[in-house]
């Protein structure tokens, strides 16, 4: 059963034409890779299923309990509450928060107590504000964050900063997960770990993931299916062995490269 | 170890209880054994008023991040309609009601306003509230009912230490709390990085024009408390000016710290009247001071942490402290 349709996704920047006619199915529960060269237009694709960017023509359509939703030119926020979680390729952060409070405003969207509550810190609110800090621990727990809670975002390093980022879009309660270059600046041991994680997380939440990544030793590794993005269309799709194979892949990008990996 | 926890919360929420009867009490019986006189109460309501303005600002300015240049609007809306009611109710509960009305106008006018101009950045929104609070101002200046240029006179005045007290401490207490929820926290996050808190899920249009309507819902009050008190306003009251002064006192007091807004509005007040007797120079040396303070502090008095009773004692005991924002 698919989760995610993508049919002709086209997005113009002037005469510029970033994405053009990608067409995307991810089925509940995969974890699947999206490749390609700078510039190929990945990160606009993840703009565009978030709700950053409009198409300038295409359908974007969520199938979550048992309905069809169209979402393409919702705004992002919609988006999420529709259940599409992301990261960023630039460590997006509330940088000058607690590694807590990061977590606990992506649980905002589900929080039920009103402002007047707020206010007088009513008994509703302080429940809740509890379980929002239980909950947000048990998030952090599982990222192996949980001992730098008031630690600010800034001050972590690097790899921490980029499992926050994982964290805080669990935290919102996702049933899809887009990560955009996760493994961005990490060495190799520190990715192998990521790698980990992430395939854990996904049995652990059961959830969609789409991932942008360069590191071809992960995408090979965890990815069950891959699209092959350039200059904005997609030129292949299939198995990380099809597309290790396939000649336009490697015409395009790939290169040596598949063979070392 | 939850027992604890919770132990310590109470004391701490006592105590900052007693603090607030202590400040009530003291200044409650220096008013009463007349050490402080006549004209050392209007430095003290002035005190209140900047509090309230200069925190309800800071909501907008400095934990949402949306600069505003707009406040003395707001305080003129909640200035007028107070004045206007009370001087056909000259009762308590009619002050009361225009009160209340006032506050409610401002916020009225902040989410109207707020809808078209929020989604303006930086520079660029501090224009148009510049520009809004100007249109409020001409508005009072050429209406019949306000009575143009010489303002409103003869304002029953109710508004003594006791009221002040309530309404500064009530702003600062309702401010503080919403800061600490998770409603407060989304417009932190708009401060923050306003595309990650979208992604998030936050509405960030929503909180941002919730933090204005909160902010302009206290500078209304403040405004209704400054006619009550001063018993006449006019249109120059509330120029760009005054707007200009709740900024500064923002700005000096540390962007995101509530206390600091607080300790600033207390500072400048205090530092005006001490100047009075320095009829010519007083701008000049108060501006250096200005000046002087933002060089050696320019993060404001406070930066973004808050005054806190732990950290009081933990100043005393000379150990570093880190602490969390928020």
């Amino acid at each position: 059963m698919p989760i995610l349709t993508v049919k002709k996704l086209t997005k113009n920047f002037g005469g510029l034409a970033a994405v053009s006619n990608v067409s995307l199915e991810l089925e509940q529960g995969e974890l699947v890779g999206l490749i390609g060269p700078n510039g190929a237009g990945k990160t606009t694709v993840f703009n565009l299923l978030t709700g950053v960017y409009k198409p300038t023509s295409g359908t974007i359509t969520l199938h979550t309990n048992g309905t069809d939703k169209p979402i393409q030119g919702l705004k992002p926020y919609k988006v999420c509450e529709m259940g599409i979680a992301r990261t960023f390729q630039n460590i997006r952060l509330f940088k000058d928060l607690t590694v807590l409070d990061n977590v606990r405003i992506a649980m905002h969207k589900n929080v039920k107590y009103g402002l007047a509550a707020s206010f007088l810190r009513l008994p509703s609110c302080q429940k809740e504000e509890q379980e929002l800090v239980e909950r947000s621990m048990e998030l952090l727990k599982i990222m192996k964050l949980d001992h730098k809670k008031d630690e600010l975002a800034r001050n972590l390093p690097y790899g921490e900063q980029r499992h926050l980022e994982i964290a805080r879009a669990l935290a919102t309660n996702p049933s899809l997960l887009l990560l955009d270059e996760p493994a961005a600046g990490m060495n190799p041991a520190e990715t192998a770990q990521l790698t980990e994680v992430i395939s854990w997380i996904r049995n652990q939440f059961k959830l969609t993931i789409l991932l942008i990544e360069h590191d071809m030793s992960l995408v090979m590794k965890i990815c069950e299916r891959i699209y092959v993005l350039d200059y904005g269309q997609v030129i292949a799709s299939g198995t990380p062995e099809e597309v290790r194979t396939n000649k336009r892949v490697i015409e395009a990008y790939l290169g040596e490269d598949v063979n070392n990996a | 170890m939850k027992k604890l926890a919770e132990t310590m919360r109470n004391t701490k929420s006592w105590s900052k209880l007693l603090l607030l009867v202590l400040t009530y009490a003291i200044i409650h019986l220096l008013i009463i054994f007349g050490i402080i006189q006549d004209f050392q109460q209007i430095t003290l309501t002035t005190i209140c008023i900047n509090i309230i303005l200069a925190v309800s600002l800071n909501l907008i300015t400095g934990f949402t991040g949306q600069f505003s240049l707009g406040h003395a609007g707001f305080m003129s809306i909640g200035a007028y309609t107070c004045a206007l009611i009370t001087m056909r109710m000259p009762t308590i509960p009619g002050f009361i009601l225009g009160l209340v009305a006032g506050a409610v106008a401002a916020a009225i006018v902040g989410i109207l306003v707020g809808l078209p101009t929020l989604r303006l950045r930086g520079d660029y929104l501090a224009i148009a509230t510049l520009g809004m609070s100007e249109i409020i101002r001409i508005v009072f200046l050429n209406l019949n009912i306000t009575n143009g240029a010489a303002g409103l006179s003869g304002i029953p005045q109710f508004v003594n230490w006791p009221w002040l007290f309530v309404f500064t401490a009530g702003t600062i207490l309702l401010i503080v709390n919403f800061l600490k929820s998770s409603h407060g926290r989304a417009c932190i996050s708009i401060r923050e990085d306003e595309i990650a808190a979208e992604a998030m899920g936050i509405n960030t249009t929503k909180y941002k024009v919730t933090a204005f309507a909160i902010g302009a819902f206290c500078a209304g009050i403040a405004g209704a408390l400054y006619a009550s008190y001063f018993f006449f306003i006019k249109p120059t009251t509330f120029n760009f000016q005054k707007s200009v002064d709740v900024l500064v006192m923002v700005v000096l007091g540390g962007m995101g710290s509530v206390s600091g807004s607080v300790l600033a509005a207390i500072l400048l007040a205090l530092i005006s009247t001490f100047l009075q007797s320095f009829s010519e120079l007083r701008m000049v040396i108060y501006s250096l001071i200005l000046i002087i303070i933002m060089i050696f502090r320019p993060q404001g008095l406070m930066g973004s942490k808050e005054l806190s009773l732990s950290m009081l004692s933990k100043l005393g005991s000379k150990f570093s402290f880190r602490k969390g924002r928020v």
